[in-house]
This record gives structure tokens, C-alpha cells and sequence, in this order.
């Protein structure tokens, strides 16, 4: 192959454009230079960029941006192997680029398992665009139509003679080529893909293998302040006086500053308290401990979790609200031939990522720049404003890697509270959490109580089926007044039943938030499917049928369900279209299928062993879970869990597999140990040694299979291995020892 | 002042005795790649090495450091060739990468004793690492292939 080498000189020559500052396919911001290293701005007026994600240097090299976060979940690297595909980039030659909070983006709250379900076409598109413009380029250089020339690996080569030329040496042509028409786009057959579904390393390995990552807690800036802040432990609690003298006699401490009061309804603000700031973290730390707070704890401070759990309980028998329907189920429960009912509660819950929220604030030149590990840069942007009545174009967003997030670095609290202090002492200021403000004062799983009704006629088949669901609602952190679950909690597991029964009622009940509630991996569908799968697994041993038997008869037919003309649910689908991601029987039952056709789930056990399985759908995946349990003198081991996801499309199958072999640990610690008290308004665990998740002597092997790799549109895949796992535990251990728990976890019954 | 030999560099820091080895590293010293994860010595995310042994430096005094050697993350390999490096990337470990600095150095500290660690060896050394993400079953693996490689490395010579 004969390859041109073109200089930059011809180049600009050649189009004729030198210096005429011309920008193509993107609009330009004003570069500021970063005081940190490895925040690159990457929207920027580079003559070679190709539209705000794809940036071509002279060197040949790529520059894509994920406009994404990276918690661990791989979409830093899912994201640029979608269009370096579709661009036919060399992945040795591209370099990512973290995207700054930008709405031109698109929506970049990085949660909901969404980077990859969402973006995936429009990705490609990006991919496929830039590709067109080096394309044309080329064309245009040697003077032939562009149909024939061709870009592979980095380089466009033309079909009649063979010459080629790289995209480093086309870049500053093809950056003056106008946007091509998304119509006309062509897009790479699947069998041509060279990246997607293929398990390529993530981006960062080698920074994370050698301590070379910067996360929110890694941002150094000269002259910075590092703050720790007492917060009221009970919320709307309030600072009624305090001393700083000891505090400002620790060597380092420099300023304590009293935060705002916390508003009525939460939302992002910081949470009422003091903050001490000072050189370093460990003085900051030390300034704290030695304040004088007089607090006002107000009316929560009567709050207890355990009386809220009976108060829940009352509100589902008492006054519960309907929220979908199907036939009649007084009639349904007096024709059956046998009546169960449950009640399963599931309690309050806390991330714990490994790295506590962590944020750097800094107001320089009219602008307030902010490095921090949060899950929605755009979001700091907009409660920014809401808190400081600037602009929200004021804040520059830098994401920086996140030590996990599971929902909690969604929330933008924590960098409300460094804007807050930087304003205030005109310094870089960084907000340090620790262990114990992460799991005292975040945004909740929000605890609660499912009770769960069926009846089954003479064949073991059932018929009828009455559910009720009581917690207080995420809704009410964006409104104090909201005291029911919302439709969008309801449809994560509840009320977008898959089941096909002859009489459903499905009700709601009330109950007040106690905490700031938030949204944590899977979210509703924890609890929701803890119950649904458990009280399956009750009703196949009340029709002395296998559980595998008793979730495919109940499948029914395969169908596509609309929730809204069954049951008059209106189901939002994790935010897609039914067209795009129908709720399918067929792939419900083809997931546990897959993985029961794999694993020895009817095999002879010794004597206190069991296996326990369970499927669901969530975020527009199916998952199925596979556990096996031992039981011995009051001690329970998991030894083996498998499991098997249909995800639709694949991007990095490596990628997916580690998800799904964290989110059956993480779904084994809220399981076995996660629960959160709080008495007298106050969260009662604070650290690890209180609030344990699962270490290396609790994990059992892990198998994971990926099914139907290719054949529908990609889901989400961070989320939907959660919400199987408790209740396959639950169910393999009625199986080894015929005792049912319902309740989690299950520490409380034996040890782990 | 405290004089501090780091990764075999001598430094001398302006800090109390009972400042925690974690925050004189990262920051008086700018060393950030050992992390913060609890402070209270639960989870193992400031795992360094002081005299060859694992400790956890969030509860660690520098008073107790220094006459002794302080090994940290950045010391093992930057150029990330060592072997358990070389296993950690094989088998793709990281997940949010937060953790991995804790359990590297404590996975240094198992093979350094034990050539060939079982299941139940690798469990007992590790589980005061806590990875969140849920990296264990990559990490036993990775420890196991990083033990194969230095037992060859170690024939080789």
C-alpha cells in the first residue's frame, strides 16, 4: 500500500483556508488552561476537530471525548470504542478525553444505566460523521468521488490506486468539510466492527495499577483549603450556636465558616453545619473535632426506623392507594383453591462507595471552575444556580475518575458545599467527606414493606394476585411534600409486572421521608424484586412445583406486556419506547432458561445445601441468578452464584462481566449485612465496622453468561444484575433449611 | 521537621508525630496515589508498607516512620511492569480503580511469604481490602498468576 505523506503546509495550501480561523462541525468555547495536568479542555477551538467529541491531532493521533463519567462501570471506555468503530480509528492512536459538564452533550447524569442504551446510535453517528468528513477530505485531495476512497485504521486509502493517506495528515482539510447530513450517513456492518462487542482493556488500567489516578479526592490546587464540616445529624436540624475557639487553635486550621441552613425540601443544598478549613485534611479533621455545636434538631429528631417499618405496615392494611388493576381479585381469591400471603421488608440503605464524595471548587476570572467525582456534571451546573443565583455558565464542571458512585455522586450537595466555601474565603477550596458523613448523611435507599397475596386453583396455577408496596418516595428530596412512591419508582419492578394472571390489584401506601432519600444501584427494583421473587418461590413449594416451573407457567404466553392497557399503569420503561425495548416474556424466560440449562440447580445436595434462583427485568435488561447456599450450625456461606444477562447488544462483554460479577457482590452485602437504623433522627451506623459490605472471604465463585449478545437493541447493564440476587439467596437457603426469611438481611438470622 | 524515606527517597516534612503516614503522603507530599477510604483501618484503601510490613496508613502515626522505609504504590513499578502489575492488567481487575492501590500493596506483602497462595491463604492475607465494586474473584486470580510469574522470575535468576 503507498502511503502520501502530506505536510501541513500542502495541506493548507491545498484548501486555500490558512489562517482563516473557519470552524466546521463544532462551536468553539474559549480555551483556559487547566492548573491540573490531566484535565485537558476538550472543547476547544483545535483547527482539526471534527465536531465536539472527535478532535484529529497532526500526529495522527485521535483525541474522543466520553461525556460520561467513570465510576468503574467501563462506559470511559464503552463510549469511544462505539465511535472509534464507526470512525475507523486505530485504538492504539486514540487518546479519551473526560468531557467537562456540557449540555451540548446531551443528558450526561451518568446513572440509570444509561451510557451505552442511550448513546448508542447516536455514538455511532458521531463516529460514522467524522469518518465522512476524512472521507470527503481525501476526495477531495486526490479529486475523485467519495465513493472511492475509504477509511481503515486510521488512515483514508483510494480504491483505485491504492495510496493512502492518515487521518492526522487529512485532519485540518476535513475539519473545514461542512457537518454531512445525518441521512446520509453510511453506517459499518456488524460483522465489520473491530471494537464494539469486542473486550477491549479499559483506558485507565495502567494509571490504576501504578497510583497514578486523579479522583475527586486526588485535586491539589496552590494556596487550596481543605474542609471537613460538621453537619446536623438529623435533617432540618439547625445550627443554633457554636464555639470555633479550640477549633482555630489547631495547627493548620484557618477558617471555620457556618454552612446555610438546610431548605425544606432538600433538593442539592448542603446540609446544615460548620465547616473547618484549614492547610491540610488531617488538621481540617482535627479543627472539627474539636468544635462546640448547640444544634436545634427539630421535629425529626423523634424519627426511628423500626416504628416507621409498623407504621408502613399500617398504611398498606389501612388506606392503600390503587395503582394498577386487572379483572377482580375478590373473585380470584374466593374461586382459589389456596391463599398465601407475605410480607417482606427491605431496610434503609447506603452506597458506601469507596471513595466518599469529594469536591474542589476555585472562583478565578468570573468563573468558579469545579474538579470533582460527581455522576452528573451538568447537574452541579444547575444547582449551582439554583444555590448561588449565578448563571449556571459560571461553573465549569471537571469530572474526575469516581472511587464508585452507585447513585450517591448524582446527588450535588457536595459540591454546592465547596462553591459555597470558596465564595466565601475567595481561596480553591476542597470538601473532604469522610467514611462517616458518606454513610451518616448521604441520600438513602429509601427502607421498606411489600405485602404479597396469591391464590392458585387446583393445578398449582395462579390465578390471583394482590400486591402492596409502602417507602417514602425519592420524589420528596425534589419536593418535601411528595409522601407516596412515584409511577417512576413503581415501574422499576412492581407494577410493570411481567406475570400473566387472571386478577391483579396493585396499591401503594404512604410513608414520610425520615432522611434525604436518594437512588442507589437498581434502586426500587431491590426491594420490589426481593418480594416478587421470593413470594414466587413460596408459591411453587405451596403447588409443589420446581420455582423454574412456577416462573415459566406464570410467564404465560410470550408477549410483548403494555403495562398501561393491562393494568392502566403507565409504565415509563426506564425511559424508552416499547418499540425499541418491548417487555418480552420470550427473552424473560429465555435468560433463566440459558442459565438453568447451565447450572446443576437440580442436583442431589448434602444436607443443609440449597440453590435458589430468580429473574427480573429492570433498566430495559433481563438477568436471571443462580445461588447456592450451605447452612451449617446458624452459619451461611454462599458458595457459588451464577447468573446470565440479555443486554441486548454488548459493546465490551469484559466489561459487562465485571458489572455483573460486582453486582452480584454488591447485591450479596445488602443482602446478607446492608441496613441502615435511625433512632431519634439519627443514622446509628457510621463505618465499616457497622455498616459491612462484603469482603473476600464472603465471595463465592462467580459465573456470569451473556446471552443473545447481538440481537436486540444494547440495555443497561450496571444496575439489573442487583435486583435477582437477594432473593436468590432467600430462596436457596428455604431450600436448604425450609425456613423463609423476608426480611433483610439476613445477618439478623444467621451468621455470614 | 520528620525526615521521611519514601519509595527510597528522603524527605523531610513539617507535620506532627501523630499526623497519619496517609495524609503526611498525600498531602505534605503529594504522593496521591494511596487513597482514603475510612479511616478507621476497616477497608485497607491506605495500604503502604512500612519496613517491608503491610500497615494501614490512615491510623498510622509518621512519628513511628522515621528511621524506617515507607514503600507505597508509586514505588512498586511505575512503568507498571511489575508482575503483580502485569497480572492486575491481564485479568482486567479494576473496576473504579479506587481500592487497587490498597490491594496491590497488600497482595505484595501475601506473595512476598508465600509463594504459592491457596484460596484460603489469599482470602485470609486480603480481606481487610475492601473493594466496593466487587473485583475479588479478578483479584484471587490476579494474585495467583502474579505468584506463577515470580516463582519464574525468581528461577529464571
Amino acid at each position: 500500500m503507498n502511503t502520501s505523506k502530506l505536510s501541513r503546509r500542502e495541506f493548507l495550501s491545498y484548501a486555500g483556508i490558512a489562517g482563516s480561523g473557519l470552524l466546521l462541525g463544532c462551536s468553539s468555547l474559549t480555551s483556559s488552561k487547566s492548573p491540573l495536568p490531566k484535565f485537558i479542555e476538550p472543547v476547544d477551538n483545535d483547527p482539526q476537530r471534527l465536531n465536539i467529541f472527535v478532535a484529529i491531532k497532526p500526529d495522527n493521533t485521535v483525541e474522543i471525548v466520553s461525556h460520561r463519567v467513570e465510576m468503574g462501570q467501563g462506559s470511559k471506555t464503552g463510549i469511544p470504542q462505539i465511535i472509534a468503530d464507526e470512525l475507523e480509528a486505530d485504538w492504539n492512536q486514540v487518546n479519551v478525553i473526560q468531557g467537562l459538564g456540557d449540555k451540548r452533550y446531551g443528558n450526561q447524569n451518568t446513572d440509570g444505566s444509561t451510557s451505552i442504551r442511550k448513546f448508542y446510535d447516536k455514538l455511532r453517528e458521531i463516529g460514522a460523521s467524522a469518518r465522512t468528513m476524512l472521507e470527503q477530505a481525501a476526495a477531495d485531495y486526490w479529486k475523485v468521488p467519495v465513493e472511492q476512497v475509504y477509511a481503515k485504521n486510521n488512515r483514508v486509502i483510494n480504491k483505485n490506486t491504492d495510496k493512502s493517506v492518515t487521518f492526522g495528515d487529512l485532519a485540518e482539510l476535513a475539519s473545514k468539510q461542512a457537518l454531512p447530513d445525518v441521512k446520509t450517513l453510511r453506517y459499518k456492518s456488524p460483522k465489520d466492527f473491530n471494537y464494539i462487542g469486542k473486550p477491549v482493556p479499559v483506558v485507565d488500567l495502567h494509571d490504576m495499577v501504578t497510583g497514578n489516578t486523579t479522583f475527586g479526592i486526588d485535586v491539589d490546587l496552590p494556596n487550596m483549603l481543605v474542609a471537613s464540616i460538621e453537619r446536623c445529624p438529623v435533617i432540618h436540624g439547625q445550627v443554633k450556636s457554636f464555639d470555633a475557639s479550640a477549633a482555630l487553635k489547631v495547627p493548620g486550621v484557618v477558617d471555620v465558616i457556618q454552612m446555610p441552613a438546610t431548605p425544606e425540601t432538600v433538593l442539592f443544598f448542603p446540609l446544615a453545619g460548620v465547616a473547618v478549613l484549614a492547610t491540610n485534611t488531617w488538621a481540617a479533621m482535627q479543627g472539627r473535632k474539636a468544635l462546640s455545636i448547640e444544634w436545634d434538631l427539630g421535629e425529626n429528631q423523634s424519627y426511628d426506623s423500626d416504628e416507621a417499618f409498623k407504621a408502613m405496615h399500617k398504611t398498606l392494611e389501612k388506606s392503600p392507594e390503587v395503582v394498577g388493576k386487572k379483572g377482580d381479585i375478590s373473585k380470584g381469591f374466593n374461586a382459589a383453591k389456596k391463599v398465601i400471603e407475605a410480607e417482606y421488608k427491605v431496610p434503609y440503605l447506603a452506597h458506601a462507595p469507596m471513595e466518599p464524595p469529594m469536591a474542589t471548587a476555585w472562583f478565578h476570572d468570573d468563573i468558579c471552575e469545579i474538579w470533582a467525582c460527581v455522576q452528573n456534571p451538568q447537574a452541579v451546573m444547575e444547582h449551582a444556580e439554583k444555590m448561588t443565583k449565578l448563571p449556571k455558565e459560571t461553573f465549569k464542571v471537571q469530572p474526575t475518575l469516581l472511587g464508585g458512585g452507585f447513585g450517591r455522586k448524582s446527588k450535588t450537595d457536595f459540591t454546592n458545599e465547596a462553591i459555597f466555601l470558596a465564595d466565601k474565603t475567595k481561596k480553591p477550596v476542597k470538601v473532604v467527606w469522610s467514611r462517616e458523613d458518606d454513610i451518616q448523611l448521604g441520600y438513602f435507599h429509601a427502607g421498606a414493606v411489600q405485602t404479597m397475596k396469591a391464590g392458585l386453583d387446583d393445578k398449582g396455577k395462579i390465578t390471583t394476585w394482590h400486591q402492596k408496596t409502602a417507602y417514602p418516595s425519592i420524589g420528596s428530596t425534589f419536593n418535601h411534600q411528595a409522601n407516596s412512591p412515584a409511577g417512576f419508582e413503581l415501574g422499576l419492578g412492581f407494577a410493570d409486572l411481567a406475570y400473566d394472571f387472571d386478577n391483579v390489584l396493585m396499591e401503594k401506601g404512604q410513608a414520610k421521608a425520615p432522611v434525604r432519600i436518594g437512588w442507589m444501584r437498581s434502586v426500587c427494583n431491590i426491594q420490589q424484586s426481593f418480594a416478587l421473587n421470593s413470594f414466587l418461590d413460596e408459591a411453587a413449594h405451596e403447588a409443589n412445583i420446581t420455582t423454574e416451573n412456577m416462573i415459566l407457567n406464570s410467564l404465560g404466553e410470550n408477549r410483548n406486556v403494555n403495562h398501561e392497557q393491562v393494568y392502566g399503569f403507565k409504565f415509563n420503561n426506564y425511559g424508552e419506547k416499547l418499540k425499541r425495548h418491548p417487555y418480552s416474556t420470550e427473552r424473560y424466560k429465555n435468560v433463566l432458561t440459558a442459565l438453568t440449562a447451565k447450572t446443576p440447580i437440580n442436583e442431589k445436595l448434602p444436607k443443609g445445601q440449597g440453590w435458589g434462583i430468580a429473574v427480573h427485568r429492570s433498566f430495559v435488561s433481563y438477568v436471571s441468578v443462580a445461588t447456592k447456599v450451605e447452612v451449617k450450625d446458624g452459619h451461611l456461606t454462599i458458595k457459588e452464584v451464577h447468573c446470565a444477562i440479555d443486554c441486548g447488544l454488548g459493546v465490551n462483554p469484559d466489561r459487562i462481566k465485571s458489572q455483573m460479577e460486582g453486582a452480584m457482590l454488591f447485591g450479596l452485602s445488602l443482602a446478607l449485612m446492608g441496613k441502615i437504623d435511625i433512632k431519634s433522627g439519627k443514622v446509628v451506623q457510621s463505618n465499616f465496622h457497622d455498616y459491612p459490605v462484603v469482603r473476600m472471604n464472603q465471595a463465592p465463585e462467580i459465573v456470569v453468561h451473556l446471552v443473545n449478545e447481538t440481537e436486540n437493541a444494547p440495555g443497561g447493564v450496571g444496575e439489573p444484575g442487583v435486583p435477582p440476587v437477594a432473593p436468590s439467596i432467600a430462596n436457596a437457603i428455604f431450600a436448604a433449611t425450609g425456613k423463609r426469611y423476608r426480611e433483610l438481611p439476613l445477618n439478623q438470622y444467621l451468621s455470614v | 521537621m520528620i525526615k521521611l524515606n519514601v519509595n527510597n527517597e528522603m524527605h523531610e516534612v513539617d507535620a506532627p508525630d501523630d499526623m497519619p503516614i496517609l495524609w503526611v503522603l498525600r498531602d505534605l507530599l503529594n504522593r496521591k496515589g494511596t487513597k482514603f477510604g475510612c479511616g478507621i483501618g476497616q477497608c485497607g484503601a491506605c495500604t503502604v508498607h512500612v519496613n517491608g510490613q503491610p500497615v494501614r496508613s490512615c491510623i498510622t502515626p509518621v512519628g513511628i516512620a522515621k528511621n524506617a522505609k515507607i514503600a507505597t504504590i508509586e514505588g512498586v513499578d511505575p512503568k507498571g511492569e511489575h508482575p503483580i502489575q502485569i497480572a492486575w492488567k491481564d485479568n482486567n481487575v479494576p473496576q473504579c480503580g479506587y481500592c487497587q492501590s490498597g490491594q496491590i500493596m497488600s497482595a505484595l506483602t501475601l506473595l512476598e511469604n508465600n509463594t504459592n497462595p491457596s484460596d484460603e491463604d489469599i482470602n485470609n492475607h486480603m480481606s481487610g481490602n475492601i473493594c466496593r465494586c466487587g473485583t475479588y474473584p479478578r483479584i484471587k486470580k490476579a494474585i495467583k498468576d502474579a505468584a506463577v510469574a515470580m516463582a519464574n522470575n525468581a528461577g529464571d535468576k
